[in-house]
């Protein structure tokens, strides 16, 4: 069920602790010094601010400010029909909207007792797993980016993230704001000669993959920047509700597909890859090697797609009212887990509606895990938190 | 060996930058102005209004229903419903919009508009180059702005307004179709009311004017359609 990372990582002989800075002896005259990264520093992912204070070189607090993007999305849901939810859905974690929208109808289905049709569920693995692969490759981008290789990297996972978002434009109408999902299946079906492109862009990934690993996974300067750096117990994971590849990371075998077999994930054959130094580098792995295993995925989902409908006849676009209750959806996001809360009281709009956005709940364990290190490897934790700010601020 | 791992890198990259220059699949840029990837079919950027004909204003298909305007959700679209009615695709009078506007500065694209109307009048422009050094007027879009013919929507997504068309071509032959079975069914009730026995005449009369009636003002939509 499981793989671990050092089946693929390698390791640099080292001594422990050989990047923290020496704690600084009080009698030497010296004063903490308080410093605002951000909120427009490039490496905070959007407005983000870290406030830390430093004792020479080394982080003894560090204190994350967020709200700069708050745009009232859980209020405004509240006074939105559930369709209209949906396209602001697309803006929580804005590089993975079709898993939001994923989340957001699995909540109202749920809701509802509505069902799905099986090609609208394979539809929807199918974009959900590019998805991700886009994601982990662009996250690992801008995480190599953060560590000063001004662009390389990034640029090829961003090569590879325009098939992707090319495939979502041709189905969905769309770059990166689908709006494609509905409750009760999918918007609009897709053709044979998408689904042809589909297989094309997806047998292009492993190799990919393999020129990925081959540029990044045995550099040297990247394994001595992140090895041992930012380590995460898995204690303390569990304990902050940390989730996704973060909490995989740190060694603990939780993903969402696999506990709770959400849409159609238990007819998939995949492994869930483990990290056991729980640091940056580890992190960084485990995107690469999930992105292999969403391949695998993707190679099975388009294999095995039935013909049928994509819409559950039942379904209502106009007009939709569920009977009074609550339902909880949740789904393995590229992030995390992220799950929508929803309360009816048999209205046209939700009563409650709350997000439980991976980004937000990950980013709480940031200053553990930034604690003694050194104030430039702040930026490299934070990129391999990998948030986005539209679902931290919401 | 200390090294190796940045030189097996170092190769990789090499061999994208001599590739850039034999292969297409690793120079993906495309200079934008110059060079232009044709948009895809079903690509969606700012609602438009349809009209049918030459004539934009009669043409129009919206018959100022509001749906639209109450789905929205960030609420972008603001409709002026008519005070008098014209005939629309299969002779029903049906009001028409007197003012119909869309701000695309709070638009976001989302193609709510487009799935909740039921006369297919609002479809998504692919038209991207927008920009205008208008902050106010130039980016709220008035009726007049926003219509664009059928034809125009067959030329951007094809396939879509094919089926569309199909649709709108089988609901107005059932319109007429039903029109025409009405009028020849009030017509036989009519002259069987006539031939009727002269007892049950009051009866009868008051049973077949309804229909009679009914189907008078159908044969003339019917007529105001053509």
């Amino acid at each position: 069920m499981s793989g671990s990372v050092t089946e693929l990582g390698f390791r640099l002989a080292r001594q422990e602790g050989w990047n923290q800075s020496p704690v600084i002896e009080r009698d030497t005259d010296t004063e903490q010094l308080e410093v605002a990264m951000g909120p427009h520093h490039p490496s905070t992912h959007g407005v983000f601010r870290m406030n830390v204070t430093l004792e020479g070189e080394r982080i003894v607090r560090l204190k994350p400010v967020f709200g700069y993007l708050h745009r009232n999305h859980e209020k405004l849901g509240e006074g939105n029909s559930y369709l209209a939810s949906m396209p602001y859905t697309d803006r929580l974690d804005y590089f993975c909207s079709l898993t939001n929208n994923w989340a957001y109808a699995l909540a109202v289905e749920k809701l509802a007792g509505q069902a799905v049709p099986e090609r609208a569920e394979y539809l929807r693995v199918i974009l959900a797993e590019l998805t991700r692969v886009q994601n982990h490759a662009s996250a690992v981008g801008f995480l190599i980016q953060d560590m000063g290789a001004s662009g390389t990297p990034l640029m090829y996972a961003f090569r590879e993230r325009e098939k992707i978002l090319d495939l979502f434009e041709s189905l969905t109408g769309s770059r990166m704001m689908c709006n494609y999902m509905r409750f009760g299946g999918c918007r609009v079906d897709a053709s044979t000669e998408w689904l042809d492109r589909a297989r094309t862009v997806v047998a292009g990934l492993p190799a990919f993959a393999d020129e990925f690993e081959a540029l990044l996974c045995k550099n040297e300067i990247l394994m001595a920047r992140t090895q041992g750096t930012g380590v995460l117990r898995p204690e303390l994971a569990i304990n902050a509700g940390v989730t996704g590849p973060m909490l995989r990371a740190s060694g603990v075998n939780y993903d969402i597909r696999k506990v709770d077999h959400y849409g159609i994930y238990d007819r998939f054959s995949f492994k869930v890859p483990l990290g056991d130094h729980w640091d940056v580098y580890d992190r960084f792995m485990i995107r690469l090697l999930e992105l292999r295993e969403s391949v695998k995925i993707l190679e099975q989902a388009l294999k095995d797609i039935p013909a049928g409908p994509v819409m559950d006849p039942k379904a209502k676009i106009r007009g939709f009212r569920p009977k009074p209750g609550e339902a909880y959806g949740r789904i393995e996001a590229p992030k995390g887990e992220l799950g929508f809360y929803l309360i009816s009281d048999g209205g046209p709009d939700p009563y409650r509606y709350r997000v439980r956005p991976p980004s937000l709940i990950n980013l709480t364990v940031l200053e553990d895990m930034c604690l003694g290190q050194n104030v430039a490897d702040v930026v490299l934790i934070l990129g391999s938190v990998d948030i986005v700010l539209g679902e931290v601020d919401r | 060996m200390l090294g190796e791992g940045i030189l097996k890198g170092l190769a990789e990259t090499a061999k994208n930058f001599a590739g850039s220059y034999v292969s297409k699949e690793r120079l993906t840029t495309v200079q934008y102005p110059e060079e232009r990837i044709p948009t895809a079919e079903n690509a969606r950027v700012f609602p438009f209004l349809v009209f049918d004909g030459k004539d934009w204003e009669s043409g129009l298909r919206c018959v100022a229903c509001q749906i639209c305007e109450k789905e929205c959700p960030p609420k972008c679209i603001y409709i002026e419903k008519s005070k008098d009615k014209k005939p629309d695709y299969v002779g029903k009078p049906q009001f028409y919009p007197a003012r119909f506007d869309i701000d695309v500065s709070v638009c976001m694209s989302c193609q709510i508009c487009v799935e909740v109307c039921p006369f297919e009048a609002i479809k998504m422009n692919t038209e991207f180059e927008l920009a205008t050094d208008d902050r106010f007027g130039g980016l709220l879009l008035d009726r007049h702005k926003l219509a664009q013919s059928n034809e125009y929507y067959h030329k951007i997504h094809p396939t879509e307004a094919a089926e569309v068309d199909a649709r709108l071509a089988e609901e107005k032959a059932k319109t007429e179709a039903k029109a025409k079975a009405a009028a020849a069914a009030a017509a036989a009730k009519a002259s069987a009311a006539a031939a009727a026995p002269k007892p049950a005449e009051s009866a009868t009369e008051k049973l077949a004017e309804p229909p009679a009636k009914a189907a008078e003002s159908e044969s003339k939509q019917g007529g105001g359609g053509q």
